[in-house]
């Protein structure tokens, strides 16, 4: 992946607007466990932030993923980990689908206001009894008339309390088990019979509102449907890739900084005499955690090229998902022990992190489901088993 | 009215400024380069003055360079209609710029001169002054207010006293100081346009300006790192303190 200077000046903006229209507010938000969803993604559609690979058709700027990349390693100068991740269910993982395969009337009603920043996407896979298992979702979709009448249920919800519309997998056949019946639909919030009033209590990522939501008999006209009908779940595999790719490199400068504070924190304090960075235990593993970062920044351009070049990548992304999940588990825990008690401190940047990167080996595809999807690509086993 | 508006690109200054070893100057390798903030100053009032209708036309300039495009770039999507890259590969003091951008004064005939009132870089708060002076134009320097009627500018500037006010007749040089305004956010679709809009490239030869200047760099060095200050925890430790090192 190329840097230019294009790259860099869309890298430039996301980092002064996150510097001066985000991180000035985080600690409140991380407080209130609420973050103004509509005031931060308006703000940030009218600087053309949030279509960037978008289509012009709907208000985007139709670049290449590479931009996105860049907007997505610059978001991840927030002093936390929940807006990057907020934002990117805006950008990566509630429209993707929408902006490849829905109608042109759909995506002037839908996908042009989120590019836009005039409404709040979310995205709605996962349920109270399938997450891992996307194939095993429960909620339904009948076909009645003009109309798709919804019943279900879904949990964990990334701005779900605010958001105005969800694009939300559901089974449009009668057969509940397998692939070839499920559709992607946009389902608007403020809908009769949707019910989101609860907002869960999270471990991290607090700024972020995650929700549960319940529908009950909600109708929507058929034509929200995403393309075409039972092709749902493949369009969700596809979204994933965007999702995956964007997680992996939205967190890289949350690590990089993690790395630095804790050499800044380690090289004033003072234990036996001697700044703690001296010693060579903790300088050699910096430096050790510093070249794997730079090695996952490397994976993530790979897949970028991929991506751009149009080729299939779902090993590479799903490698760039894994290794940066890992990574920030093992960086932010190796880090925090260096910082003795004052890691263990809820305001340290390094706990914060600590919690908020946490997420990453969970949601958009736990480590063990990337690790399933790799073993498959390589032919380790599957149908595709070449050993 | 056409404004001109001239930029330099610097280290960015958010970096932590490292001296070269063998004492010649800066690196700058590898290290992040930003469009000087005191231009980007300028930039933006010359926009807002389009914006106004005041200006009709705004001229990006800079010399330096090739990889000066950047900023050239930054400039446009500012929202420069255009640039003029006097491209120089050396260094080019504060004469040699001001003789290179009278040069171009010359072809374009701004109606309003704007610069940063000095780069961050050697911060040499000079080259606006020179240019007035060589233009044999009117100067407001350090502006802080910057009100165009007719052909006339009415400058608020900062100095020591507080806040001057001159009036002053166009075509001038006005370099402006920090509290003129907070330049914008570059949006997205403003950075892409950039890449279309012209760039002029000439040099210092096609000038008919020397790159030599009169300055001979002797040494660069790193200020002396500061002591570990003292915390003292009453007004009479603090006059004692001061005392002791004999500074009260
Ligand atoms: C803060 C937060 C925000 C979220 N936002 C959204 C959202 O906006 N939209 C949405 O749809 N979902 C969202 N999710 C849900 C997230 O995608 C799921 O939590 C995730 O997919 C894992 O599903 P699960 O929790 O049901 O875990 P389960 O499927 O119950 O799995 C539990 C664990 O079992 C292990 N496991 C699973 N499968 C295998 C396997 N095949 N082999 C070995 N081990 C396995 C893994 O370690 C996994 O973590 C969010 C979750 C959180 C916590």
């Amino acid at each position: 992946m190329q840097m230019t200077h294009e790259h860099e000046q869309i890298a430039e903006t996301t980092r002064k607007f996150v510097a001066e229209q985000i991180n000035p507010h985080l600690k409140d938000w991380e407080r209130d466990g609420m973050w103004p969803a509509h005031e931060v993604l308006r703000a940030m559609g009218k600087l053309g932030l949030l279509g960037i690979a978008k289509p012009e058709s709907v208000g985007g700027l139709g670049l290449d993923y590479s931009y996105q990349v860049a907007f997505a390693e610059a978001l991840g100068t927030c002093d936390s980990g929940g807006l990057p991740m907020a934002i990117g269910v805006q950008t990566d993982m509630a429209t993707p689908a929408l902006a490849n395969f829905g109608s042109a009337e759909l995506q002037q009603e839908y996908l042009a206001p989120a590019i836009a920043g005039e409404m709040v996407a979310a995205i709605g896979v996962s349920e109270p009894g399938a997450g891992s298992d996307v194939a095993g979702i429960k909620t339904t979709a009948r076909r009645v008339g003009d109309e798709y009448v919804i019943s279900g249920s879904k949990l964990w919800i990334t701005n779900g309390t605010q958001a105005d519309w969800v694009c939300l997998l559901a089974n449009t056949g009668n057969d509940t088990s397998g692939h070839g019946n499920k559709s992607l639909i946009v389902v608007p919030l403020d809908a009769k019979g949707v019910d989101r009033h609860q907002k869960l209590d999270k471990l991290g990522q607090r700024a972020s509102d995650t929700a549960m939501i319940f529908l009950d008999e909600v109708r929507v006209p058929a034509r929200n449907l995403i393309g075409e009908e039972g092709k749902g779940f493949i369009y969700q595999m596809q979204q994933f890739q965007h999702e995956r790719l964007f997680l992996s490199a939205s967190i890289v400068a949350a690590m990089e900084r993690v790395i630095k504070d804790t050499a800044t924190y380690t090289g004033q304090r003072k234990a036996f005499g001697k700044p703690l960075l001296d010693n060579q235990v903790v300088h050699f593993r910096l430096s050790e955690l510093y070249t794997e970062l730079e090695a996952l920044r490397a994976l993530i351009y790979r897949a970028t090229d991929d991506v751009v070049a149009g080729k299939d990548a779902t090993l590479l992304c799903s490698m760039a998902k894994l290794k940066s999940a890992r990574l920030a588990r093992e960086l932010t825990d190796a880090c925090l022990q260096y910082w003795g008690g004052q890691g263990f401190m809820w305001e340290s940047s390094v706990a914060q992190f600590y919690r908020d990167l946490r997420l990453h080996s969970i949601g958009g595809g736990a480590d063990e489901v990337m690790l399933e999807i790799i073993s498959k690509r390589l032919g380790f086993v599957g149908k595709r088993r070449t050993y | 009215m056409k404004a001109l508006v001239s930029v330099k690109r610097v280290v960015d200054y958010n970096v932590r400024i490292q001296v070269k070893p063998d004492g010649s100057g800066v690196a700058t390798d590898g290290v992040k380069m930003s469009m000087n903030p005191f231009d980007e100053i300028a930039m933006e009032e010359a926009v807002r003055l389009k914006e106004k209708g005041v200006v009709s036309e705004i001229v990006a300039v800079t010399v330096g360079s090739a990889k000066c495009v950047e900023t050239l770039r930054t400039a446009l999507a500012f929202g420069a209609d255009r640039a003029i890259h006097v491209v120089e590969e050396g260094e080019v003091q504060p004469l040699v710029a001001a003789k290179a951008l009278v040069a171009v004064c010359g072809k374009e005939n701004p109606d309003l001169f704007l610069l940063g009132k000095q780069a961050i870089d050697d911060d040499a708060n000079q080259t606006g002054q020179m240019v007035a002076a060589l233009l044999d134009r009117p100067q407001a320097t350090f502006a802080s207010k910057v009100e165009i009627a007719g052909t006339k500018a009415t400058v608020t500037r900062e100095v020591d006293a507080g806040l001057q006010t001159i009036e002053i007749d166009l075509p001038a040089v006005i370099t402006v100081d920090l509290r003129l305004n907070e330049p914008r956010y570059l949006k997205l679709p403003d950075i892409m346009k950039a890449k279309r809009k012209p760039v002029e490239n000439t040099t210092l030869g096609d000038l008919g300006v020397q790159a030599a200047g009169g300055l001979k760099i002797v040494k660069t060095a790193s200020p002396a790192a500061r002591s570990k200050g003292v915390m003292v925890k009453t007004v009479d430790e603090l006059i004692a303190g001061l005392k002791n090192k004999g500074l009260l």
